[in-house]
């Protein structure tokens, strides 16, 4: 396929092999080769995993059967949080220059719009509620920020044509055999983060199980590229004449490409309908008989919505949908991923250090399911209300749909997808209680930071990716230290927060306040004033030495 | 007081509603239908001011146009 782009024709970038496979010293070796970290699957979670890790100064291979980025768009909503985990690991900016951004969405239910809303972002945070992005460049930005890392000498490999066949955990280290085009080779490894996705070999041949359920269901994607004049809204449709008994979604991504989403029922031949002419006619139906259009991509899929019981089981840790898997309304999928490897990159790298116990992780379990549970929750809600599962809950569904057109009070029961946000580790054993009961909920021990903007620039920007003694209005050492570990301070004041979001959302009904926050950016303790005892002691309970 | 609320006012409408179609598991239609009706007249008498149940009434009827 050729398609026209920066004003000549070129390759789509999915068909161009990034990584190549590549032979390397390790397949020469006389023993396995050791490495800090194998990650298995180039994906955006493996690759986020990879790029955290090294920017820590954790040397990290990464393996992948395949050489280049995702084929078609697949994953195409990315959320304000994972961006901002993005703008830490120094690759955001690309995302939001291509991505598409939008606030508005439109219902319909049979022939009607039935209402409008706008997702009204809040103000004053660097980054939009949602883009709207390709995964294959979502990948792309990745790749080429790791090849930056690589050139600036961090520790990361990238190896495609690398097909972990075989896993061997062990009690120190875990064991990969890799196959190539060149015959199979092993390493080993102190930690395996598997990301390699929903079907996750690493989980099949550990023999790992899954909880949960699958929904009966099939949806027919296909991403056009057209010259249409849509506005940049997300478009749900309820039993629409084009699709009756069934939903559709139409929603926009960069190049003019659209993402256009027919529910199709379960018991169906997949064959038939992923022939160009019935996605020529359900097109056509949905859009006019006139359109003129580029396929570039259909696939049909189904889905589940389990996760792991546990998220690592010995040397070997899983993150994305590796781990867990949701349906795909309300982007919880890459996002909840990157949020994974969010929480868990800066935890292997203590841990790699020697700075906390290996028992650390058992607070990404903790943590990281918490979120899974939430995003399946949420997500099998959309779920049952977008396919209702019984007469009786399809005539409550249709019963709001009607509502929503005449009454306000409908309208936050109709449930196309609650989009994704990230989830506060409440309860988590690295949480120091609250120390600030004036502060405001948001941002409680638990909370990721919401960002705010200060002169300039904006709050996330300057945290970084250690550990930051927040402060306030209120005095502190520059920096505090215990067990090994140095909090930086980072002094504000009321006077440089012109908008009032800071104090709106770290000082509430607070004068002052003291901040600790964690790598990955949520609070782990706060107070109204300094005290050196509790936040030693508060940092060592961040890194599961309390 | 007899305005009929109709803005939103259920917090946490995503686990009423769940909580909603849970409480249908596993019945027939017409189990379902009772537990319906059932439930229509606890919540009338709840709201006990008959200025405003016929309100309600009259939308649910005709939604929109009450």
């Amino acid at each position: 396929m050729r398609a026209v782009r920066g004003g000549g024709p070129v390759n789509k970038i999915f068909e161009i092999p990034l990584y190549p496979y590549a032979r390397n010293a390790d397949q020469d070796a006389a023993m396995p080769a050791h490495h800090r970290v194998a990650v298995v699957g180039a994906g955006p979670i493996g690759l986020g995993m990879a790029i955290d890790l090294a920017m820590r100064g954790v040397e990290v291979v990464v393996l992948d059967d395949n050489d280049r980025v995702s084929f078609g768009s697949r994953a195409v909503c990315y959320a304000k949080r994972p961006l901002e985990i993005l703008d830490r690991l120094g690759c955001g900016q690309p995302m939001v220059d291509k991505g598409v951004e939008w606030n508005l969405g439109k219902v319909f239910f049979d022939t009607r719009q039935i209402y409008d809303f706008n997702l009204l972002p809040e103000g004053g945070h660097e980054r939009p509620a949602f883009i709207n992005l390709q995964q294959y460049y979502f990948e792309e930005y990745l790749v080429d920020r790791l090849r930056a890392l690589q050139a600036e000498g961090a520790p990361i490999d990238l190896r495609g044509g690398s097909k972990v066949v075989d896993v061997e955990n062990g009690n120190e280290r875990a064991t990969l055999t890799i196959d190539t085009p060149d015959g199979p080779y092993r390493i080993t490894a102190d930690w395996v983060v598997a990301c390699d996705g929903a079907a996750s070999p690493t989980r099949r041949m550990l023999g790992l199980d899954f909880i949960g359920k699958v929904f009966e269901d099939n949806f027919l994607i296909a991403d056009v590229i057209m010259q249409a004049d849509f506005p940049t809204e997300r478009w749900f449709w309820f039993d629409p004449p084009f699709n009756r008994g069934q939903s559709a979604l139409l929603h926009k991504q960069p190049d003019n490409v659209w993402r256009i989403d027919f529910q199709i029922g379960w018991d169906i031949d997949r064959e038939a309908e992923l022939k160009p002419e019935n996605i020529d006619r359900r097109l056509r139906a949905m859009l006019g008989q006139d359109i003129r259009y580029e396929l570039e991509w259909s696939s049909i899929y189904t889905f589940q919505c389990r996760r792991m019981e546990r998220f690592h089981e010995g040397r070997v840790i899983f993150a994305g949908d590796a781990a867990h898997q949701v349906s795909p309304f309300g982007a919880r999928g890459a996002n909840s991923g990157l949020q994974d490897t969010d929480n868990l990159a800066w935890k292997l790298a203590l841990i790699l250090d020697g700075k906390a116990p290996e028992s650390l992780l058992d607070s990404y379990d903790t943590e990281r399911i918490h979120g899974a549970d939430e995003n399946i929750r949420n997500s099998t809600r959309s779920t049952d209300f977008i396919t209702p599962k019984s007469d009786i809950s399809r005539i409550f569904r249709d019963a709001v749909l009607d509502l929503a057109e005449a009454y306000d009070f409908a309208r936050p029961l109709v449930n196309s997808g609650r989009l994704s946000l990230p989830c506060i580790y409440d309860g988590s054993p690295l949480n120091t209680p609250d120390a600030l009961p004036d502060g405001p909920a948001r941002s409680r021990p638990g909370a990721p930071c919401p960002d705010a903007p200060l002169g300039n620039g904006y709050l996330l920007r300057r945290l970084g990716g250690g550990f930051t003694l927040l402060t306030i209005d209120a005095e502190a050492p520059e920096s505090v230290a215990a067990d090994g570990m140095v909090a930086t301070r980072i002094a504000l004041s009321k006077g440089e927060d012109a908008s009032g979001a800071l104090a709106e959302r770290y000082l509430g009904a607070a004068s002052a306040a003291i901040y600790l926050i964690r790598p990955d950016q949520h609070v782990a303790a706060r107070w109204p004033a300094y005290d050196a005892a509790a936040v030693q002691a508060a940092i060592r309970r961040a890194i599961g030495k309390e | 007081m007899n305005d009929l609320t109709l803005t939103a006012n259920i917090p946490d409408a995503d686990d009423f509603y769940a909580e909603l179609i849970a409480a249908h598991d596993g019945l027939t239609k017409a189990e379902s239908d009772a537990l319906n009706a059932r439930l229509v007249l606890i919540l009338a008498n709840h709201i006990g001011d008959r200025a405003v149940l016929r309100r309600a009434l009259a939308a649910a009827r005709n939604p929109g146009k009450e």
